[in-house]
């Protein structure tokens, strides 16, 4: 049992299960009837800068630890929810395609007794990099396995050494109109921000990630640092993360200041409790 | 204004509203809708099905204002296609997307008020396409004209079932709902009559 996570806030591996096999069944329905086949395996999108970066892709397994596939990496780096390019997944990675991530700084402070500014390359050298595979689901139902490399948040938390008083992890992602095009518009208040409580952020799952596939992370996906807390919804999980405060209150995040009737704080995914509203009791596993 | 046959026109209609399916099944067989193949076939229809809805409802005005009586014959033929593509939309929802999963399907529909929203959509849809389909509405009567103000019922549902499922970028579902709100208006008696008026006027004109 892992600390601070019930076994109620994690999907059964029954409804997978099930899904997949309904999934399986449509499929070959769907085969005989309108669509002629090919629904079951999800093909590999081509897209802007796709194939160069995946060409030399790597990752120590094939499957997650239930035996699911990795989602091909063709799809995990042209199919993106990232607003701060464009609310369009498919456009993301063009977009991105220019985004300045050298040199990259993390502020890491507030409730904190040794604050510190990290430069990425430092954090990269002083944290040794782990790959772990998590199935990441987004709250529009479709998710995805992914093998990341990071290094636990907790690594860096101890360093800073969090003062008592500290309860919650203040997340902000970088803020800049002109490389951003999204943080433009005015439909959200930029930049984003997300939040974990303090024993959240410090289980051994959360990672902040610097790469997938054995490299760096591509801009697309939260380029050159983001956070990966695996049994939280996708959107919980923070890209281009610049500064990381430690504090009493909970944090607003971006999502909760724009639509407080569907997004909660804790967002753990969960078959039975969580989001209200637009939210799929089960997840499809795309392979 | 230029004179197209009926037929002609009827044809064009056909293939324009039958070529983005075929675009759909090829792409859908050659694994080239996204990472997410299901939910793209469920955006894409829905897209089209309100796309084509919003012509349905414009023949009338269009038929109107440009003096082409044989636009108003598209009228029956792009309200059938637009119900087409709202039963796809609702079978990949159903059959791809849910696995024909009733209880998960009812739990959703129940939860989700834009799902809700869509299926009354379809409802209202549903009593004129089969009628349509029939041929019955060739006799005038005060039942066949409930039946086609249900179409607009069904089109300001589709808009609300839109906008319920966006995020928050609400323009794209707004500007639809601008479209069909001044098709509605253009159907009042004294705006119709305006219009008629305003054409005898020119045409006295010139």
């Amino acid at each position: 049992m892992l600390p601070g996570i019930g076994s109620s806030a994690i999907t059964p591996e029954r409804l997978y299960v099930s899904r997949r096999e309904f999934l399986i069944a449509t499929g070959a329905l769907a085969a005989t009837t309108l669509f002629l086949g090919g629904c079951r395996q999800p093909g590999p999108t081509s897209g802007p800068g796709g194939t160069d970066f995946c060409q030399s892709a790597q990752a120590s397994k094939p499957t997650d630890e239930l035996g699911d596939s990795l989602t091909v990496c063709d799809s995990i780096i042209n199919y993106n929810n990232f607003y701060e390019f464009s609310t369009e997944k498919e456009d993301v990675a063009d977009l991105a395609r220019d985004f300045k991530t050298s040199p990259w700084t993390v502020q890491v402070g507030g409730l904190v007794n040794k604050p510190k500014t990290f430069d990425l390359d430092d954090l990269r050298q002083r944290f040794p990099q782990e790959e772990r595979i998590y199935r990441m689901r987004c709250v529009e139902a479709w998710s995805m396995v992914i093998p990341w490399l990071g290094f636990p948040l907790a690594s860096l938390l101890k360093e800073v050494e969090p003062a008592s008083k500290a309860k919650y992890v203040r997340f902000e992602a970088l803020y800049d109109t002109k490389q951003l095009p999204g943080q433009r518009r005015g439909l959200f208040k930029w930049p984003y921000v997300e939040g974990l409580r303090l024993d959240e952020a410090m289980n051994d799952l959360t990672i902040l990630a610097t790469g997938i596939y054995g490299k760096p992370l591509p801009p697309q996906n939260g380029a050159p640092i983001r956070l990966v807390a695996p049994w939280k919804y996708g959107f919980k999980n923070i890209k281009s993360v610049v500064k990381i405060d430690l504090v009493e209150e909970i944090p607003v995040s971006l999502w909760m200041a724009a639509s407080p009737d569907e997004y909660g704080f804790y967002a753990n995914v969960s078959p039975s409790t969580g989001m209200p509203g637009r939210r799929r009791t089960s997840m499809p596993a795309w392979t | 204004m230029p004179r197209v046959a009926a037929p002609r026109l009827m044809a064009l209609a056909h293939v324009a509203a039958l070529l983005p399916l075929a675009i759909l099944i090829w792409q859908f067989a050659r694994g080239e809708l996204t990472a997410d193949p299901i939910r793209e076939l469920v955006i894409r229809t829905g897209d089209y099905a309100l796309v084509l809805l919003v012509l349905s409802l414009a023949c009338t005005p269009v038929s109107k204002l440009s003096g082409m009586p044989q636009v108003l014959r598209l009228r029956r033929l792009l309200g059938l296609y637009a119900f087409a593509y709202t039963a796809l939309h609702l079978i990949v929802f159903v059959a791809l997307d849910y696995g024909f999963d009733l209880d998960l399907i009812w739990k959703d529909v129940l939860a989700k008020r834009f799902a809700l929203v869509g299926v009354a959509s379809f409802l209202a849809l549903l009593p004129l396409a089969i009628a349509s389909v029939r041929g019955r509405m060739n006799q005038p009567g005060r039942m066949q004209q409930w039946l086609h103000r249900l179409t607009y019922l069904a089109a300001l549902l589709a808009v609300g079932h839109f906008l319920l499922e966006v995020k928050v970028d609400r323009r794209i579902p707004l500007i639809y709902g601008a479209i069909v709100v001044l098709l509605l208006l253009f159907r009042l008696p004294w705006v119709t009559k305006g219009v008629r008026e305003w054409r005898n006027s020119m045409s006295r004109k010139h």
